[in-house]
């Protein structure tokens, strides 16, 4: 018989190694075998010091180029809103205001920071009111027509106000514009520097925190000053919403019948091969998709979060399928035939005991997933998902769904892509925001995981 | 030999609660059960013994289809409960299992409460209409698997969190709490101390008054003790199947005298 017991009296006499070595000296072959042990030990420290070392350059490299975005020179003055330019007539009447452009403030503003100078008694040859032009935001006429549009009121007063100051005047006060290069730029000059610098001094122009950079909206290429990644924030907040109502149920139900009920045969096994290449196909490929599908075939809106949306919900669902999968075969089938065995129905051991025990890797899964999802710039361009929004948030949920916008990740892109060095650091400044987000995804990943891993 | 003392132990014939005629398992290719004709009868402890590999939790597995989850698996055969065929396509697995029950050879608790490790198969069936008559179902329970006193102090703490021994019984305690009518244990108690083991013993004879018990076990003493009837499979064959005092006094077939007298296994 195959398992007979062993023939009697066989048993081999163990017994003690007949040329004894001390143990206090290690043999030559454990000498070598130590010494291949600590080369490894060596190798292994020396590539993860490797990674470290690089890490630490490229955090560097985005903390240095990009806390410059989260700081812009403002200028403070006083500015008499002249009604004999404002309001002709003298009748406050808002269309007559109105009628009234950004053209007819910029004279009001260049001569407010004119004075200012004047009252620092800064030396200058620059003795025009239109040559304090290069100082002063484009955008300051517009900022400075909505309050007397709001406020008709304020025509003929005296006002305090904060403006934005040009980008190389921004760009000088960060060391980006160099006096050695301005001979060269026909949008200022030395005797201008030499104006911030005396306005500086006397506290007319300052650099401070930039709020605007984090909640407003994107500006054209010509202000780069003004820009902001806030918009652009929202259209990715719609489409991780979209992301997350999609692909967190489709891709959990199809990972729980894949695993759980499905039978498997080559059916099951052709879409498992098929799932894990999904993972793989290059994001750009979706986008294409998307294109041809949401926009082309199915008339949805360009460059609506909701098409983005769609899209990314589709590279995600490999993602989710393939973690969910996971968690849910490192359930031991011991719970789920304790479940059976007491008369639970198959959904039922898999509802009360296996999803439970599955839970964190889902979660883990998912907001990777959803981390991955957010930095996808490729799929965005096709779509149009880099829609130029130079207003503010759009109301409501619909219309932020369809309402053109842009992603993070995009508007980094593009602003990386204009020609102004000014966007170049805001473009760093996206991605310190970005990165801020990524990281704060993952750690309430892990933090998920550490909370609901399996606490007995 | 003591595996004897209770030999004369009174041997009633009660009729037949499940009926397996030529059951044959195979796992893919492997043919794990070959022809095996059973009878457990009502009211009765049935004992598997055999040599480890020989199949016995894989029958006893066919016996509430837990067989049906291993996809390689497969069973043909007859097996009635109760006249009826359980392998039959109409009949719900889930509802089988309800009413025969099964403690594995390996114990898992559901990583939940002790009182919520019990309580699961009376919540799902319905058995318990408030909290009140689920706490008693619990105790009588627990009470049961003999592990009560353990444990009564500490009904929240997770199960997972008991020793080996005290979970194998938790997981009898959650078997017997279902009430079922044939309860299936694939080896109870190896990994009991003789104390727990003789009281999951008592509650086996005590489960006895009402239901029928199978149980696989790698001690002879044990099937000598407990049970009226012991199968002994040999190979994936049923080589002996009979009452227990025949089978350990008069074996018929060679290969289970050389078992039980420790020559095989
Ligand atoms: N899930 C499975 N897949 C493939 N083969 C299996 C599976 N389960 C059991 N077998 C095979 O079936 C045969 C019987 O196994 P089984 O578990 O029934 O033995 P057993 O008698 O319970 O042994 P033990 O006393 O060690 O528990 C063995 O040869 C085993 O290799
Ligand atoms: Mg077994």
């Amino acid at each position: 018989m195959s398992d007979a017991s062993l023939p009697n009296g066989s048993l081999p006499s163990g017994g003690a190694n007949p040329q004894s070595v001390s143990l206090t000296e290690p043999d030559a072959r454990t000498k070598k075998r130590n010494a291949a042990e600590k080369r490894f030990r060596a190798y292994g420290i020396a590539a993860i010091g490797a990674g470290l070392f690089f890490l630490v350059v490229l955090l560097f490299a985005i903390v240095s180029n990009g806390m410059g975005a989260f700081q812009q020179t403002f200028i403070n003055v006083p500015v008499y809103l002249d009604p004999a330019k404002l309001d002709k007539k003298g009748e406050r009447n808002i269309d007559d205001i109105k009628k009234v452009s950004t053209f007819g403030y910029n004279p009001l503003i260049q001569k407010a920071v004119f004075d200012a100078v004047q009252e620092a008694g800064i030396e200058t040859p620059l003795e025009k009111t239109k040559d304090m032009k290069a100082l002063i935001s484009a955008s300051a006429a517009a900022q400075i027509r909505d309050m007397v549009i709001e406020n008709p009121d304020l025509i003929g007063e005296t006002i305090d106000v904060r403006i934005l100051a040009a980008s190389r005047v921004d760009g000088y006060l960060k060391g980006r514009v160099k006096r050695e290069d301005v001979a060269r730029d026909k949008n200022i000059d030395a005797e201008h520097l030499d104006l911030v610098d005396g306005l500086q001094q006397a506290g007319v122009v300052e650099k401070t925190f930039n709020l605007d950079f984090i909640l407003g909206a994107d500006a054209s290429e010509s202000r780069a000053e003004q820009a902001g990644i806030g918009v652009a924030m929202i259209g990715s907040f719609f489409m991780m919403m979209v992301v997350l109502f999609l692909a967190l149920p489709i891709g959990v139900a199809a990972s729980i019948y894949l695993e759980e009920f499905a039978p498997k045969n080559r059916i099951t096994d052709l879409i498992e091969v098929n799932i894990s290449n999904l993972a793989a196909v290059p994001s750009i490929v979706f986008g294409i998709l998307g294109l041809a599908v949401f926009i082309q075939f199915v008339h949805l809106p360009q460059s609506a979060p909701l098409v983005g949306g769609l899209v990314l919900t589709l590279m995600t669902l490999p993602t989710i399928i393939i973690s969910t999968r996971a968690s849910l075969k490192a359930v031991p089938p011991s719970i789920r035939d304790a479940a059976l065995g007491v008369g639970a129905s198959k959904m039922q051991s898999v509802f009360h005991h296996v999803l439970p025990l599955a839970a964190p890797g889902i979660l883990t899964g998912t907001i990777i997933g959803l981390a991955q999802a957010l930095g996808e710039t490729a799929p965005l361009l096709l779509i149009g998902m880099v829609g130029y929004i130079a207003t503010n948030a759009p109301d409501g949920i619909a219309s932020g769904l369809l309402d053109p916008n842009s992603a993070m990740p995009a508007q980094i892109y593009e602003w990386a892509k204009r020609a102004d060095p000014a966007y170049y650091e805001r473009a760093w400044g996206g991605i310190i925001i970005l990165l801020v987000f990524l990281v704060s995804m993952n750690t309430l990943a892990v933090l998920l995981r550490r909370r609901f891993e399996r606490r007995w | 030999m003591n595996v004897m003392t209770r030999l004369e132990k009174q041997v009633d014939t009660n009729a037949i609660k499940m009926e397996c005629r030529d059951c044959q398992v195979y796992y893919g290719q492997t043919h794990a059960i070959k022809d095996v004709n059973v009878d457990i009868e009502d009211k009765t402890v049935t004992a598997f013994i055999g040599p480890s590999g020989c199949g016995k939790s894989t029958f006893l597995r066919c016996l509430n289809r837990m067989n049906d989850t291993i996809d390689i698996a497969r069973v043909e055969g007859s097996f009635k409960l109760d006249g009826e065929d359980i392998y039959d396509k109409r009949v719900d697995p889930v509802q089988l299992r309800a009413k025969v029950g099964m403690v594995f050879q390996k114990p898992n608790p559901f990583p939940k409460s002790i009182y919520d490790n019990v309580a699961y198969g009376p919540k799902i069936h319905g058995m318990a209409k408030n909290k009140a008559e689920l706490d008693e179902i619990v105790e009588k329970a627990l009470r049961r698997g003999a592990i009560w006193e353990e444990v009564k102090d500490r009904l929240d703490a997770p199960g997972t969190g008991l020793s080996g021994g005290q979970q194998q019984r938790l997981c009898i305690a959650r078997a017997v709490a279902t009430e079922p009518e044939v309860l299936l244990m694939d080896e109870p108690c190896s990994a009991l101390d003789p104390i727990a083991t003789a009281q999951v013993e008592e509650l086996i004879d005590e489960l006895r008054q009402r239901y029928s018990v199978v149980i696989v076990t790698h001690s002879m003493q044990q099937a000598a003790r407990v049970s009226q009837k012991t199968a002994f499979f040999h190979l994936g064959n049923l080589v002996e199947f009979g009452e227990t005092g025949q089978i350990f006094t008069n074996p018929e077939d060679p290969r289970t005298e050389s078992y039980i007298t420790g020559r095989i296994g």
